[in-house]
This record gives structure tokens, sequence and C-alpha cells, in this order.
């Protein structure tokens, strides 16, 4: 028993060193979002491409779909937009553009030469919405659920594999949820 | 005298560069300088989201300064540090805090060094206990090893005058 003792030290080193050795496999700019399981934050914004015409968190309810931030300033945004515009014109589900700190007019530029894969856009100009999704940087992208509730964040672009394996997935099942509602 | 003077102005631009380097370079105006105080040591406290190894004042993203600039306007709107860390945390998670708060997630981290010291304090009394209990003091010498030491001295010496 008292030889036992001695041994303490060694599992406790063993245990930190297993409980260290995983930590050296986390991808550091994974967090987790804080607003998963919450609904879409209220806001009132314009439209993209059209000044005065308000639209609110209401305009985004009724489907599975996925939420989009986005700027024209933002190259991983260039690098993902192909694939959003893939995803439209399969029409799996309306995804809804938040246009980021940006402005205006090289916004709508953009969108006219390299395509439109948005159901809706919406203009934050000043990032207040992105402030309230924990936007961090672009491209983000939420999926949220038909009762408007947010239910994954991806940070970063999404790209054939992200899609497959993770995202694709989420909203399959999500919609099969939908349909049970009866939605 | 001249190269005193050099000195101390030296000295003085010194004194001064540290005092720039340390003011973050919004120019944003607080309502008073206790608020002024309080927002800044409350953006010392938050971490910025994108840059991970910065707080809010040290950091220059984007989502640093926006951040910056809602820990100030809260301040002077008289939202308590704890209402402005909520507003963090809702959007950011626990992430935002340089300073983790005590829930049962971080038990471990706050808990687990108070732990360590007293297993590893108890692993030394029981060590030092065994050793105790084997006592080192020389054992107690009998007469008859006197007298067996003695004779033996004494053979050694009549040898050695031989």
């Amino acid at each position: 028993m008292k030889k036992l003792v001695l041994f303490i030290p060694l599992v406790l080193f063993l245990g930190m060193g297993v409980f260290l050795y995983q930590g050296l496999f986390l991808n550091p700019q994974e967090l987790d979002s804080a607003l998963e399981g919450k609904p879409v934050p209220a806001f009132q914004l314009e439209r993209l491409e059209t000044p005065g015409e308000m639209l609110t968190q209401e305009d985004l309810k009724g489907d599975v779909s996925l939420i989009n931030v986005w700027a024209t300033w933002c190259p991983a945004c260039k690098y993902e937009h192909p694939f959003l515009m893939m995803l439209a014109r399969k029409n799996i589900l309306p995804i809804y553009g938040v246009n980021y700190r940006d402005e205006r007019a090289p916004a709508i530029r953009e969108l006219s030469r390299e395509g439109d894969p948005y159901t809706i856009n919406i203009f934050d100009k000043d990032g207040r919405l992105g402030l309230d999704l924990g936007v961090y940087g672009a491209p983000e992208s939420f999926i949220v659920d038909h009762n408007g509730i947010i239910r994954f964040r991806y940070a970063g672009p999404i790209d054939r594999n992200v899609w497959s394996e993770t995202l694709f997935p989420m909203i399959q099942q999500l919609q099969a949820e939908a349909k049970q509602d009866g939605v | 005298m001249k190269t005193f003077k050099i000195l101390v102005g030296f000295m003085a631009s010194l004194v001064l560069a540290f005092n720039v380097m340390a003011t973050p370079v919004d120019t944003y105006e607080f309502k008073s300088t206790d608020n002024q105080k309080r927002a800044l040591s409350l953006a010392h406290e938050l971490r910025c989201p994108q840059c991970q190894n910065q707080n809010l004042i040290d950091s220059n993203s984007p989502v640093a300064q926006d951040l910056r600039l809602e820990v100030y306007t809260m301040v002077d709107d008289g939202k308590t540090n704890a209402e402005i860390v909520d507003f963090m945390t809702s959007r950011y998670g626990d992430f935002v805090l340089y300073k983790p708060r005590l829930d049962p997630k971080t038990y471990i981290l706050w808990l687990g060094p108070f732990v360590l010291m007293l297993i590893a304090l108890y692993v030394a009394l029981v060590v030092v206990r065994k050793q105790r209990g084997k006592s080192t003091a020389a054992p107690e010498m009998t007469d008859a090893d006197r007298n067996e030491l003695e004779a033996l001295l004494k053979s050694k010496q009549s040898q050695d005058n031989k």
C-alpha cells in the first residue's frame, strides 16, 4: 500500500501528459460559437440592392437556410464564391448574404460580374449585425433551422470538403426535422 | 553638466515614448476619466477573437477596433462590467475572456494547481515520515562492543609499535 503511494506522481504525470498531448491537435481557429442554439439576432438593415428597403430577422425565417457573411475586401470570399454559385444553382436551400463592413456600389458590381448566389442580401455597412452574430472575419457561415435558430457556425471559406463532410449532412438532417414539423 | 542635461532629456523622452505606447490610438472621448480607466482596464481583459493572443487594446484588427469602441460606449452608457462581459461572451463565447470565469467547466483551471500542490505536500509528508521511521542515528554501543573496540585498537597500536 505504501509503495503504491509512490506511484501517484507518475500517474499524475501520465494523466497530464495525455491531457496536454490532446491539446496539440486542437485547432485554435475553431472557436465554438456562442450563438449555436440561439435565434438569429434581431436586426433592421437595408437590402443591399435597394436602399431604403428594410429587412429584419423575420424575412429569413421559414426554411432551413445558410447565412453567409461576405465582403468585397475579403479574398477568401472570392475563393468561396464559385462554390456558393454552384450551391445556388442546385437550389438546396436559400443562401442569405450579409454584406459585412463593405461599400454598396462595389458589392453590387461584384455580384453582377461574378454572379449572385444570394436569395436576399443584407447590407451590414457598420458591421452591427456581424457583431451580434459574433463574426470576427469573413467569410463566416451559419446554418439556421426552420425556426430561425442558429444550429452551426463555420468560420472560413466553404469548399467541397467542408460542404460534403460537415455542412450538407447537417442541412439534410435539419431539413428532415423541418419536414417532420410539417413545414 | 552638459552630458547630465542630455541624459535627463533622453530619459524624459524615453518616459514619454513609453507613455505614448501605452495609450490606444482611438480618439474616443470619454465622459469622465473614471470611465476611461474602467473601459481601458476592461478592454485589457478582453481577448480579440480574431488575433487570438492579443487583447482588445493591443490588436489593430477591425473586429478588435469595433469591440473596443463597443466597450467604450457601453462604459459611457453606464453599463456595469458584468453586463459588458456578458455582452461579449454571448457573442464570442468564453474565449474572449483572458481571465476565465469560475464555473464547472473551468474548475480544473482554477483549482487544479492547488489540488496538485496538496498532493505534492502529501507525498512529501509520506516520504519524510518514512525516512524518519528508519532512524538514521548511530546504534547505541553496548559495553561488550566498547571492550571489543578497545581490544582491537590496542592490538593495532601494538602492531604499529613493532
